[in-house]
């Protein structure tokens, strides 16, 4: 691997000999990229899995930025999904500045996002698996991992219904869900109802009986394989949601429930098994581990993109991001009930370059066309490139932490580590669409509460615990909750209760008192009857005081034990 | 949730219990206000010399069902198996539950006969706090088993 001084001067010798001045990106963005590139496939066996996951409600082309910080503790330490930047494009051989690069990676993000454009619309992912469906007309099965009816302002207005158009209108086989369960129950039935195509969660039960609320297992023939598809919803959807939106309905990983579909589906005659998972990749892994008899699972929830699958106890593991950014691409050739090869792309879905399916756009259009002037209000504009992605606090949620501590004349700001959220660039105006982009909740309230030192921290304690535990079974998925008006050091390698030290106020300095109380404001609490203003006409409100957003990257979070 | 409606609980399942043979004889109520003194794991191992003696458990034989996050620490479901052919000359006599952060650890002790059929028995408990679900079975050769769970009761949100 050459470091990346050797190679820019590579790179820039080389535009000197083709007399240009180019700078470093824009050399390297010259490289070929286009519609059949992308869809460049060698066709294999009798099986072709599509699966996109945690679209998170994108129906237009965005920017979004893979995370630069991504930690993995105990045995995932070092193993995808958590290598990030130059260090991810080391590991899968990615060169620096290509397209791939671009796409799957945080490293030099804003100037290649200027090079290679947006990313995502459902109108370019439909013209994808139109592609492939003429080419595999009767192998193909197309699989939504969840996370589809949330993260957008018609979503929102349409408590979901705009996306199960969307899902229908894509013929979708099947899907599985976390943030959609935040409609609530009555609703969350009403869309399913509405649906053309199964919703599998088999590890949700009621409350009272322990009975199964949906279906597990979907049954499909493809290519003349007889396959299985599983459902796994999110398994602590009443922990990092609210538990009162779903009241008679319990979750859980539950192997044993899970151990059991499987068995019963290859009881039953399945020659392949795939789950359809919003478990999260480090979960995923584990269950791999403890479970025999799956064939593919397709994680979620995480927002991984990986390039290759990971295998684990003759498992394939799929990680498809997110956004609707990647559409994954898995040819399975299935022999005596195992998979005898396989082989697998995950395609970006490139804006620019993707001739957008006439249909879908139009549809995308007649569902945003009532909430355009809404949708296209422009706040300010942004000096730095804005993200969320990332285990600590990424610039928009210094944003939102800025907006919480002024608006609610707060000492400290608490603001959800949510993975989800588009990314702008330096220079790019800052509409109302993009502030739901990251703040697009049934439960957006914005609390202005008092709370001693020694319970601020008992809260950092507590979700870096659901991020940095050993066992992967009790990590939520989340990244860490975002705090504005103070610093602290973590060390991802302690334990509950000793990760957090350092905790001060950036105001005068101090060290946080345990003992003394400080007003906070935060967003996005899971207790019912919490009062405010949404989070997103609060955020909207201080952008358009302030105009012009300069976030520089944060400083306040010190990271130790990675 | 008072001690009184944790055995209320209890009773709606004892149905169940009883219907697969086994019959609680000592249910306190999993009950742990924030602030009071609770078991640690000393008091558990206290309390298991107290009902099985000086003798050494193995690991093995017992699976616990236990989310890993509680949904609601005032309602845990529990469920304990133990991997025993239940005939006359080899059955689990009994098994006890344990929670360590309980004011008094002792949760329930479910008892079995070859009649049982299966060693197999679930039920719900309150867990106001992370702690550690204990199960010891003792079997009718005397030997005894013991597993252990953590169960987190997070303060929740900020998930995904």
């Amino acid at each position: 691997m050459i470091s990346r001084r050797e190679f820019f001067h590579l790179a820039a010798a080389t535009a000197a000999v083709a007399g240009s001045a180019m700078p470093f990106s824009r050399v390297m963005a010259q490289q070929k990229i286009d519609q059949a590139s992308i869809l460049d496939f060698e066709a294999m066996g009798q099986v072709t899995l599509l699966h996109f996951t945690d679209m998170h409600a994108q129906l237009t082309p965005i920017y979004f930025r893979e995370p630069s910080v991504n930690i993995g503790v105990g045995e995932v330490e070092g193993l995808p999904p958590h290598i990030t930047g130059k260090d991810f494009l080391g590991h899968y051989g990615i060169k620096p500045g290509t397209p791939e690069a671009y796409a799957l990676s945080s490293h030099d993000f804003t100037s290649l996002a200027k090079e290679y454009g947006r990313v995502g619309g459902v109108d370019r992912m439909m013209t994808l698996v139109k592609a492939v469906r003429a080419e595999r007309p009767n192998n193909t099965l197309f699989l939504d991992g969840g996370d589809t009816w949330q993260g957008s302002l018609t979503s929102l207005e349409t408590q979901g219904e705009d996306m199960v158009k969307i899902q229908n209108a894509m013929g979708l086989d099947a899907m599985t869900a976390h943030w959609e369960f935040t409609y609530g129950q009555d609703r969350v039935q009403e869309l399913k109802d509405m649906l053309e195509f199964p919703f599998l969660a088999g590890n949700v039960t009621d409350t009272e009986w322990q009975e199964p609320v949906f279906e597990s297992t979907a049954w499909f023939e493809r290519g003349g394989v007889k396959i299985a598809v599983v459902g796994q919803a999110f398994p602590y959807t009443p922990v990092a949601n609210p538990r009162y939106m779903i009241p008679n309905w319990s979750f859980g990983i539950n192997e044993k429930m899970v151990r059991q579909h499987v068995e019963k589906a290859r009881a039953e005659g399945a020659e392949l098994v795939v789950l359809l998972s919003h478990n999260g990749f480090d979960v995923d892994r584990k269950l791999a581990s403890q479970i025999d008899g799956i064939d593919v699972i397709l994680t979620g929830h995480t927002h991984d993109a990986l390039p290759k699958v990971e295998i684990v106890n003759n498992t394939i593991l799929v990680a498809s991001g997110s956004h609707g950014k990647f559409l994954s691409r898995l040819d399975l050739d299935v022999k005596d009930k195992k998979v005898a090869a396989y082989r697998f792309k995950l395609m970006p879905v490139f804006s620019d370059v993707i001739e957008p399916d006439a249909e879908m756009t139009a549809l995308i259009d007649n569902i945003r066309a009532p909430f355009k002037d809404e949708l296209d209000k422009v706040l300010g504009v942004t000096d730095t490139t804005l993200y969320r992605r990332g285990n600590f606090n990424g610039t928009f949620d210094d944003l939102i932490c800025q907006a919480l501590l002024e608006e609610r004349d707060a000492e400290i700001a608490l603001s959800p580590g949510f993975r989800w959220g588009s990314s702008l660039l330096p220079g790019q105006e800052i509409t109302m669409e993009h502030v739901h982009h990251h703040t697009s909740i049934t439960y957006p309230n914005v609390y202005r509460t008092e709370m001693k030192g020694s319970f601020i921290k008992e809260i950092l304690e507590d979700v870096a615990d659901n991020l940095f535990n050993k066992d992967p079974y009790y990590q939520q998925g989340g990244d860490m909750v975002r705090v504005g008006g103070m610093s602290y050091t973590i060390d991802v390698d302690k334990e509950i209760g000793s990760r957090i030290s350092d905790m001060t106020t950036l105001k005068d300095g101090k060290p946080i008192d345990p003992d003394r109380n400080y007003v906070v404001a935060g967003w996005a609490s899971v207790n019912e009857g919490t009062e405010g203003p949404p989070a997103y006409d609060l955020v909207a409100g201080y952008i358009s005081k302030k105009k012009t957003i300069t976030v520089p990257e944060n400083q306040n979070v010190k990271v130790r034990g990675a | 949730m008072s001690t009184k409606q944790a055995l209320s609980a209890l009773s709606r399942r004892e149905a169940l219990l009883l219907a697969a043979g086994a019959t609680i004889v000592a249910a306190g109520g999993v009950v742990l206000k924030s602030g009071t003194a609770h078991a640690d794991q000393k008091m558990v191992d206290e309390a298991v010399m107290k009902l099985i003696g000086d003798k050494k458990p193995a690991e093995g034989k017992i699976t616990l069902e236990l989310p890993q996050i509680a949904e609601n620490g005032n309602t845990v479901p529990v469920g304990v198996t133990v991997d025993s052919p239940m005939t006359a000359d080899n059955y689990v006599k009994v098994v006890h539950l344990f929670a360590d952060g309980n004011p008094a650890p002792e949760v329930a002790s479910l008892h079995f006969t070859p009649m049982s059929g299966k060693a197999s028995a679930s039920t719900r408990i309150r867990l106001a706090g992370t702690q550690n679900i204990v199960a010891v079975a003792e079997m009718s050769d005397g030997s005894v088993f013991r597993a252990q769970q953590e169960v987190k009761v997070t303060i929740g949100g900020c998930g995904g």
